[in-house]
């Protein structure tokens, strides 16, 4: 334990651990310390971040948690320990400095809150798990703390656990989730049995080997996506997004922090990390990529559709999420200048979304509400809460020059060099529906008249102080792309591992040789020999620079921001100056419009689809194998206790109490015995 | 020191104190009763704690403390105690469970002398056998464990007390029948290897089984695995386990489950697997197609149920089916993986059971509608049901992790192709066993108080506390570190390995 890297989740960790053992029950204390373990973890990111900017060259350091007795593979080791570099580093400053904010906006929100020693508890933990899951140097630590975030995420959505639909969201958030986990678990040991090993830093020079290495019916682009449903699950992707939105029933910081800024953006983190695996299985028969491309577009639309049609503030936030993650993946589909700006859109969404949602607590905070129908002309009363949420909107619509339109930019440019020309379009229809829907939220809450006897008024500096701090960072946090200096790519990039390709095509190569011994612990021999080309294979990464460099280009960012302006307009048309009525536009076109309002407002009836497998699918099915237990199984053990009861009831006439008969018995059973020993025994 | 028999002294000292209290102590005198059983069960412990510090872990594979002493030496009888790294972490998990059960039972007040001198008795001999490695005495502390089980339940039980402990005891002495004739098989077919000389000495069988016939071992090799199975409650023959538990007084159900149903799995790794190799090998395949069973059938029955204690009843006979599956796939990680689980297993469902018979005594129920919203007014039993079912659930942190995930990549690790398809199917348990864990944390814990009568239930006492507490720590150190349990468990592994291996 060499790196102090290992003390940003331990930090928190302590503050835990203090809080846990000595003010479990202190109001006042146990929030300090949980402020301060984070803010400590925050400094240190900072300080860690600016080495890695002077050596961006990855540093691990790692001890032995498990080791048993594998058989023919020799030993089976997990490792625990710390990998830093680049990613890591940019995910450290943006987990520590949002969980830090809310931290300090929680101070205010929770004050009055008789469990807000608990709260502050379970935000510490979550803390902890972000970042063991972020410093994580191979699959294995990351699936642990993928596990803890997991648990977190379930014990602050079931906070309030006397409100049944807290209770229901969090059992539902979990349970999705392990879904997405079954599939990421196979992944790993897929990935750790055929190559030996499970670490970020050997998986490029030995993934190339997957053909020789891996069995036939193994293609890599499966290995890919099972790791994939990981992301699915953790990132809200559909179909595995339902438990995003009913996230929201737990406070609203906590939705701010873990379902809009971090924790989701955890499966994006962890598709960026294994990206050589990705990229290599485009050689395999299944291209993962693609797939992946596919399901964020789709969901990003999905949800924005959604995101349109919903009157609950913190629902069309999530929908909004749930769109803007679609987005990330999506960019994680368009290959390696496609990672870079994913990993941008995390890094600038994480700001702006957790602004939207702590502002949205701050309107709720003030009006007792979540419903945007109640709310109206919050602007004059609540003015930081009204001018940072518009930042936000501003950012998100990806209006320059704030954060959201450089990483939107990146990805739609992303696309556009992927040849992906028909998801550049839908991407672009996302660009205009998030517009809108940000613009309809913000004008229903902040402009138009107040509500009768409306007593709202401006939150405590407590909660103010992240929202400006979040506005502050809405706007900048996108500036590291403007043309001058070293842009975001510069530091966070994925480039293929030289002679990768070479590799994959020799070990194929070598598969067809020796058909027999593909997928089988005899081909690492063959490993070897493929490795040491791999790694000998010179350095040309920095022939590489150049193309991770961001180039502007005038053909996307002006329609990009085009139609986020266009969006803007609409909504102002419809809920500012009311010129239009949504309803209009949902008679538009008759039946065809109002049912796909229907759909769209109704979620597409993905619930009830869920609700339908669950409640009479799967506990019909358990209450089947219940019965089939207590009634047949055991039925059947029962009839067997009856047989003998019924047998003994006739074999007891035998015991009349005559001396002689047990005698005559006696030596009958004698004589047999010793004849059957004879002659089977002997 | 060197000469002090500290094994005898762990499994005879809960046995004396048993005896002392018959012979001595008036059953009106509960207090000096618990006192007693207390102090013998926390001896036990405190011998364990040495055993453990004294226990050479370099040689960890290689029988230490031995005690030999001839008992029928016509017939190669001998008292043989002696543990290697596996048992010492098995005698760990029973002296753990024992002194926790004796101080969940503090409030027993029916018939309290008997209870706790069979409480006793039942502990003692369980040590017996995680000690001894003569076939024989292994048997006769076997028997012993099994026997207090049926009193236990048909007098101090709830519900068809008498119907349960009866199908228990038969079941289980079924399998005993099984045993005891392959015991004896056994011993007739190593004795022409070993010049003639018949002898119980598990290590000597071993060191002459690669010399038993393949055929012979084909044919007694299942009828060990199923007679100690039945008692690991393997597929079919687990049906005792929900009706046994649901009747059986709080500590019993902890001792059982938390480490009988470890003889069991300890019995088939220790004999059947152990003895007779090439049968293991030769049945592997159909015996993880049953652990398979268990594993999946058991996490999917659990959701189904209404009373808590036959959720945990199913959950065991899925998480005793991973134990087995573990043991199916005769390899390094799966055999690692058992041992571990049947150690995580034992801790996390002897919480279960603590917390089920103290949330009983409160609400008077086990229905799960009947409850709800208890964590308002019960916080500590709350918190700690809901640490023991992530423990359930698998969670990293907690000791159940390593061990299930040992299990799964020992089981596709496997150099059996059939095998990894058990592995897959086998991990989607993990799904399901989320779903009824959370389930009763929601139904029972969460929501609002259900019922009046609930608002003024007072939180977990003091004594309460610390059985719950101890078992809680043991799961979170073991979770955040099982380097030092496995490699413990590691050293005995190997030598089974080569066992396997010289087949």
């Amino acid at each position: 334990m060499n790196s102090p890297t290992y003390l940003v989740p331990l930090l928190p960790l302590a503050a835990f651990v203090v809080n846990f053992l000595f003010f479990r029950k202190n109001k006042h204390l146990a929030p300090l310390i949980s402020v301060a373990g984070v803010a400590a973890a925050f400094g240190l990111s900072l300080y860690l971040a600016m080495g890695v900017l002077e050596h961006p060259q990855p540093v691990v350091d790692s001890f032995k948690w498990l080791d048993v007795a594998g058989g023919t593979l020799g030993n089976f080791t997990i490792k625990v320990g710390t990998l830093l570099d680049p990613l890591c580093a940019l995910m450290l400053l943006v987990v520590t400095a949002v969980s830090l904010l809310v931290h300090v906006y929680s101070l205010g929100y929770m004050h009055d809150d008789d469990g807000i020693a608990r709260f502050f508890m379970y935000l510490s933990l979550f803390t902890f798990s972000m970042l063991g899951l972020v410093v994580s140097p191979n699959l294995y630590q990351m699936y642990i703390f993928w596990e803890l975030v997991g648990l977190c995420s379930y014990l602050l959505i079931g906070y309030y656990y006397k409100k049944p639909e807290a209770n229901n969201a969090c059992k539902k958030a979990f349970v999705v989730n392990r879904v997405g986990d079954f599939g990421m678990f196979l992944g790993i040991l897929f990935l750790t049995y055929y190559l030996g090993t499970s670490d970020f830093q050997e998986l490029p020079a030995k993934i190339g080997a997957w053909p020789v290495l891996g069995p036939s019916w193994l293609p890599l682009g499966v290995v890919a996506l099972l790791l994939f449903c990981g992301a699915v699950g953790k990132s809200a992707q559909f179909p595995l997004h339902i438990w995003l939105p009913d996230a929201m029933e737990g406070p609203t910081p906590v939705s701010a922090l873990i379902h809009a800024a971090t924790m989701v953006a955890a499966g994006v983190y962890m598709v960026a990390r294994t990206y050589v695996v990705f990229d290599a299985s485009s050689f395999s028969s299944v291209n993962a990529p693609a797939v992946v491309a596919y399901v964020g577009a789709f969901t990003s639309i999905f949800a924005a559709t959604i995101a349109c049609t919903q009157f609950d503030i913190k629902r069309v936030l999530a929908y909004s999420t749930l769109s803007q993650l679609g987005y990330m993946v999506m960019a994680l589909g368009a290959g390696g200048l496609g990672m870079t700006a994913g990993m941008f859109h995390l890094f600038t969404h994480a700001f702006f979304k957790a602004l939207l949602f702590l502002g949205a607590g701050s309107v709720i905070h003030a009006v007792h509400s979540n419903d945007i129908r109640q709310m109206g002309g919050l602007l004059k009363k609540m003015p930081v809460t009204g001018i940072t949420f518009l930042i936000a909107c501003i950012a998100i619509a990806g209006i320059p020059p704030l954060a959201g339109f450089f990483s939107k930019d990146e990805i739609l440019m992303a696309l556009k060099e992927a040849h992906l020309d028909h998801l550049y379009t839908l991407a672009s229809c996302v660009a205009f529906l998030t517009a809108f829907y940000m613009f309809r939220l913000f004008f229903l809450t902040f402009t138009g008249n107040l509500p009768q006897g409306s007593h709202a008024h401006e939150s405590p500096t407590s909660m103010t102080f992240p929202l400006v701090m979040l506005a502050l960072m809405s706007v900048v946090a996108g500036w590291t792309s403007l043309p001058h200096g070293k842009n975001f790519g510069h530091y966070i990039h994925y480039e293929r591992p030289a002679g990768m390709a070479e590799q994959w095509k020799r070990s194929e190569a070598l598969a067809t040789a020796h058909p027999s011994e593909r997928g089988t612990a005899a081909a690492h021999p063959i490993l070897d020999a493929a490795e040491a080309s791999a790694a000998h294979a010179p350095e040309e990464a920095a022939e590489a620079e150049k193309s991770h460099a961001f180039e502007w280009d005038p053909a996307i960012y002006i329609p990009a921001t085009g139609v986020g302006l266009l969006g803007i307009l609409l909504a102002s048309v419809m809920y500012l100056f009311k010129k239009l009525s949504p309803d209009t536009l949902i008679n538009s076109l008759g039946g065809l419009t109002r049912g796909i309002h229907k759909l769209a407002y109704n979620k597409y009836y993905i619930d009830e689809f869920y609700a339908w497998v669950v409640y009479k699918v799967y506990f019909v099915f358990s209450k089947g194998i219940a019965w089939f237990d207590r009634h047949v199984v055991d039925g059947f053990m029962n009839g067997l206790a009856w047989l003998s009861q019924a047998s003994g009831g006739v074999l007891k006439r035998t015991q009349s109490g005559q001396v002689q008969a047990y005698a005559l018995a006696f030596v009958l059973g004698l004589t047999a015995l010793l004849v059957i020993v004879r002659n089977v025994l002997f | 020191m060197s000469s002090f028999p500290i094994l005898s002294a762990i499994w005879f000292t809960p046995f004396l104190a048993g005896l002392l209290v018959i012979a001595l102590v008036p059953g009106s005198r509960i207090q000096l009763i618990k006192w007693i059983s207390l102090i013998a069960s926390g001896a036990s412990l405190l011998l364990t704690l040495m055993l453990c510090l004294r226990f050479d872990y370099g040689n960890g594979g290689a029988l230490q403390f031995k005690e030999t002493h001839n008992l029928i030496p016509g017939l190669g009888v001998d008292y043989r105690l002696g543990v290697d790294g596996m048992s010492l972490v098995m005698v760990a998990l029973n002296a753990l469970i024992l002194f926790c059960g004796v101080l969940a039972s503090w409030g027993a007040k029916h018939r309290a002398k008997e209870f706790f001198v069979l409480l006793l008795l039942l502990g003692g001999s369980v040590f017996g056998v995680f000690e001894s490695f003569d076939l024989f005495v292994f048997f006769v502390f076997y028997e012993i464990a099994v026997l207090p089980m049926y009193l236990l339940i048909g007098i101090w039980g709830t519900g068809p007390k008498e119907y349960s402990a009866m199908k228990l005891t038969l079941m289980l002495m079924g399998g005993s029948a099984f045993i005891l004739v392959g015991m004896l098989a056994l011993y007739f077919a190593a004795a022409p290897h070993l010049g003639g000389h018949g002898t119980f000495d598990i290590f000597r069988i071993a060191s002459v089984s690669h010399l038993l016939d393949p055929s012979f071992q084909k044919i007694w090799y299942p009828i060990m695995f199923l007679g100690f199975g039945a008692l690991g409650a393997l597929w079919p023959l687990h049906t005792w386990s929900p009706d046994g538990h649901a009747s059986a007084p709080t500590a019993v159900s902890m001792l059982h489950a938390g480490v009988l149903m470890k003889l069991g799995a300890y019995g088939c790794l220790r004999v059947a697997i152990f003895l007779l190799p090439a049968g293991a090998h030769y049945w592997s395949d159909a015996l993880a197609v049953l652990c398979l069973v268990n594993v999946v059938y058991g996490s999917i029955g659990a959701a189904a149920q209404t009373d808590l204690k036959y959720v945990t009843a199913y959950s065991s006979v899925s998480h005793m089916g991973l134990v087995m599956l573990g043991l199916a796939t005769l390899g390094g990680m799966g055999l690692n993986g058992a041992v571990l689980q049947m150690f995580a297993h034992g801790i996390m469902t002897g919480t279960f059971f603590a917390l089920i018979g103290m949330t009983y005594s409160r609400t008077h129920t086990r229905i799960m509608s009947q409850m709800g919203g208890l964590a308002k007014v019960l916080p500590f039993l709350g918190a700690a049901y809901v640490i023991a079912g992530m423990a359930g659930l698998g969670l990293p942190g907690l000791a159940s992790f390593p061990a299930e995930l040992l299990v799964f990549q020992g089981a596709w690790f496997s150099s059996d192709p059939f095998m990894k398809w058990v592995a897959v199917i086998s991990i989607t348990s993990i799904v399901f066993t989320a779903i009824y864990v959370l389930r009763v944390i929601q139904k029972t814990f969460y929501g609002p108080v259900t019922d009046k009568h609930f608002e003024d239930l007072t939180d977990a006492s003091f004594v309460e506390k610390i059985p719950l507490v101890i078992l809680i720590l043991v799961m979170l150190v073991v979770g955040r570190y099982p380097f030092p349990v496995l490699d413990t468990i590691n050293s005995s592994v190997k030598v089974i390995l080569t066992q396997l291996a010289g087949q």
